[in-house]
């Protein structure tokens, strides 16, 4: 009764005191925590460019919501292609990967890993290994390519799974020799799934040809651009037309 | 009282090792059988249970999916297939029947490090203690889904020492594993059963489930209690055992309805007296002294409070 007029008449009640400062103490810690775990979070976010995530693996962001860390995909892949990340190996820890340059995608045409994922970090709506987006294939090592250097290797296009789609071999002017072409390894971007089989395959030492990350990879235009060409294709004709009159420097005598 | 005594001992030497270890030995069973269901498939070729922990499928029919990192997933802003939820609910449904906590003393491959150490405490002496309150786990487990929610990851998956271990062993070794290293001395040398009993939020998100839970043990022989305290020592969640134990004096039943209990059972195999056992947690019956064998010759004092 004394404790209950002492809290009316001061307003003071050491209990209310005592547990408003046990909450505090809890509601600190559980932010430090929440932070902590939050920055660690953010800090495992980052894939590294020479690590693939499997086929149908949704934006990496995404990707970080979605997989539990299972290894059910790493178990169905029959070509023992995916791993689980470890420590330091660069991927989330516990997410599975693969590196093209070890073991490549094999694009099995029933995707086992696709199907073996729970959550859908893995799209189930990949049917079609040859939609899937690992990557883009690129010819980062201009300077040592077998192929750019006058040689016929022509391994990255041979072993391609869509050969002459996603790899076609574009012929130019050997200017060193004069006589003969160079057979340019041209990667398609916009069927190139990323299995990783040409870099797999490049004979030299250090791959000239890599798979990247499709945002490393490729460049993208600008929104607002509009490719005159294109317009003009889907309009029918000119945009406007007889808006630039060129004059005709053509000799008089051959008009 | 100047010798300290260590639990077990009068167990042991009233019932005989196995009667005083029952429990302990069913679980480690337990713990190993469930390890191995997992194990045997990458180890020996036999595929029983495919995945890890966090999400599995066994014999190539039945999803499980751990409800907490699906709980993550979603508060991370991703909307999982149908095999995850139906996997978690699984789950989730067997642990709310059974008891959440089970999946603490029998599943969990945590449980025997920490045991360990609680062990080792004891028979090192060593008392260095925090002060922190049991609840604190319900803090940590916020702390996980808000990190999970402002991050867009499953942000305990980063550092689960439960999941890490698994993982690990089945997957190969990690340096993740220095994680259950870390648990170990946490518990050994800092906190009393410090990660289980006041960090985990696997455990907290289980102690939640565990307010249904069905399997309980019940102080149905409390009356032959003597005060030996043994039951105190080894409990991982010492709390829970008073209102239980001592119920006579408030009218409360026998039963340890408490959510934290983990429903290990190292109390019924600890107890010299016979106090405890496993029962359902509607079964409010107290045993009749004369019905009990192993009864103490002066229980009937007590009896008659």
């Amino acid at each position: 009764m004394s404790k209950r007029e002492k809290t009316d008449t001061t307003g003071f009640d050491p209990r209310r005191r005592k547990a408003l400062g046990e909450m505090a103490k809890h509601v600190a810690g559980a932010t430090v925590a929440a932070a902590a775990i939050a920055g660690f979070a953010r800090q495992s976010g980052a894939l590294p460019a020479t690590t693939l995530r499997p086929p149908g693996a949704l934006p990496e962001n995404e990707f970080q919501s979605a997989c539990v860390r299972c290894g059910l995909c790493v178990r169905d892949c029959p070509y023992d292609t995916l791993k689980l990340a470890e420590w330091g190996d660069g991927p989330a820890i516990g997410t599975p990967y693969f590196i093209a340059r070890d073991i490549p995608c094999e694009m099995c045409p029933d995707i086992p890993c696709v199907k073996a994922c729970p959550t859908g970090a893995l799209a189930h709506g990949l049917t079609d290994i040859d939609d899937a987006r690992m990557g883009v294939a690129s010819l980062v090592g201009r300077e040592t390519c077998l192929n750019m250097l006058g040689l016929r290797c022509d391994v990255c296009y041979r072993v391609c799974p869509l050969i002459d789609e996603a790899i076609t071999l574009e012929t130019t002017h050997n200017t060193r020799t004069g006589r003969h072409a160079v057979f340019e390894p041209f990667v398609h971007s916009e069927i190139c799934t990323g299995c990783g089989k040409c870099e797999k395959s490049c004979v030299l030492d250090e791959a000239a040809i890599k798979v990247l990350p499709v945002a490393l990879a490729t460049g993208e235009i600008g929104g607002h651009y509009r490719l005159g060409w294109e317009e003009k294709d889907r309009a029918g004709g000119e945009m406007v037309p007889g808006l630039i009159e060129l004059p005709v420097r053509v000799p008089e005598a051959s008009r | 009282m100047s010798v300290k005594r260590i639990p077990g001992v009068e167990a042991r030497r009233k019932h005989g090792f196995l009667t005083a270890n029952r429990w302990l030995i069913a679980r480690r069973l337990a713990q190993l059988g469930f390890f191995m269901l997992f194990a045997a498939g990458p180890w020996f070729g036999v595929w029983i249970v495919k995945g890890t922990l966090s999400s599995s499928l066994t014999l190539e029919t039945l999803p499980l999916t751990d409800p907490l990192i699906l709980l993550q997933a979603l508060v991370a802003g991703h909307k999982p297939e149908l095999t995850a939820l139906l996997g978690a609910a699984i789950v989730l449904g067997a642990y709310l029947v059974l008891g959440g906590r089970l999946y603490c003393s029998w599943v969990c491959p945590i449980n025997p490090v920490t045991d360990l150490a609680a062990w080792a405490r004891r028979r090192l002496g060593i008392e260095t203690d925090w002060k922190i309150r049991p609840q604190a786990r319900l803090w940590v487990l916020g702390a996980v889904l808000a990190a999970s929610a402002a991050t867009g990851t499953i942000a305990f998956e980063l550092i689960n020492p439960i999941t890490t271990l698994y993982r690990g062993l089945l997957f190969g070794a990690s340096w993740g594993l220095a994680s259950v290293l870390l648990v170990f001395l946490l518990d050994l040398f800092v906190a009393r059963h410090g990660w289980c009993g006041h960090v985990c939020p696997v455990g907290a998100f289980y102690g939640i489930v565990n307010r249904t839970a069905g399997l309980r043990v019940s102080a149905s022989g409390r009356a032959r209690c003597d005060d030996c305290m043994d039951c105190y020592a080894v409990c991982p969640e010492m709390h829970v055992i008073a209102p239980a134990l001592k119920g006579d004096r408030t009218g409360t039943g026998p039963v340890i309805l408490a959510p934290d209990c983990t429903t290990c059972g190292r109390c019924i195999d600890i107890c010299p007296e016979r106090v405890f056992r496993f029962t359902h947690r509607f079964d409010q019956r107290l045993d009749t002294p004369a019905a009990e064998p192993g009864a103490t010759p002066q229980p009937a004092t007590r009896e008659a409070a």
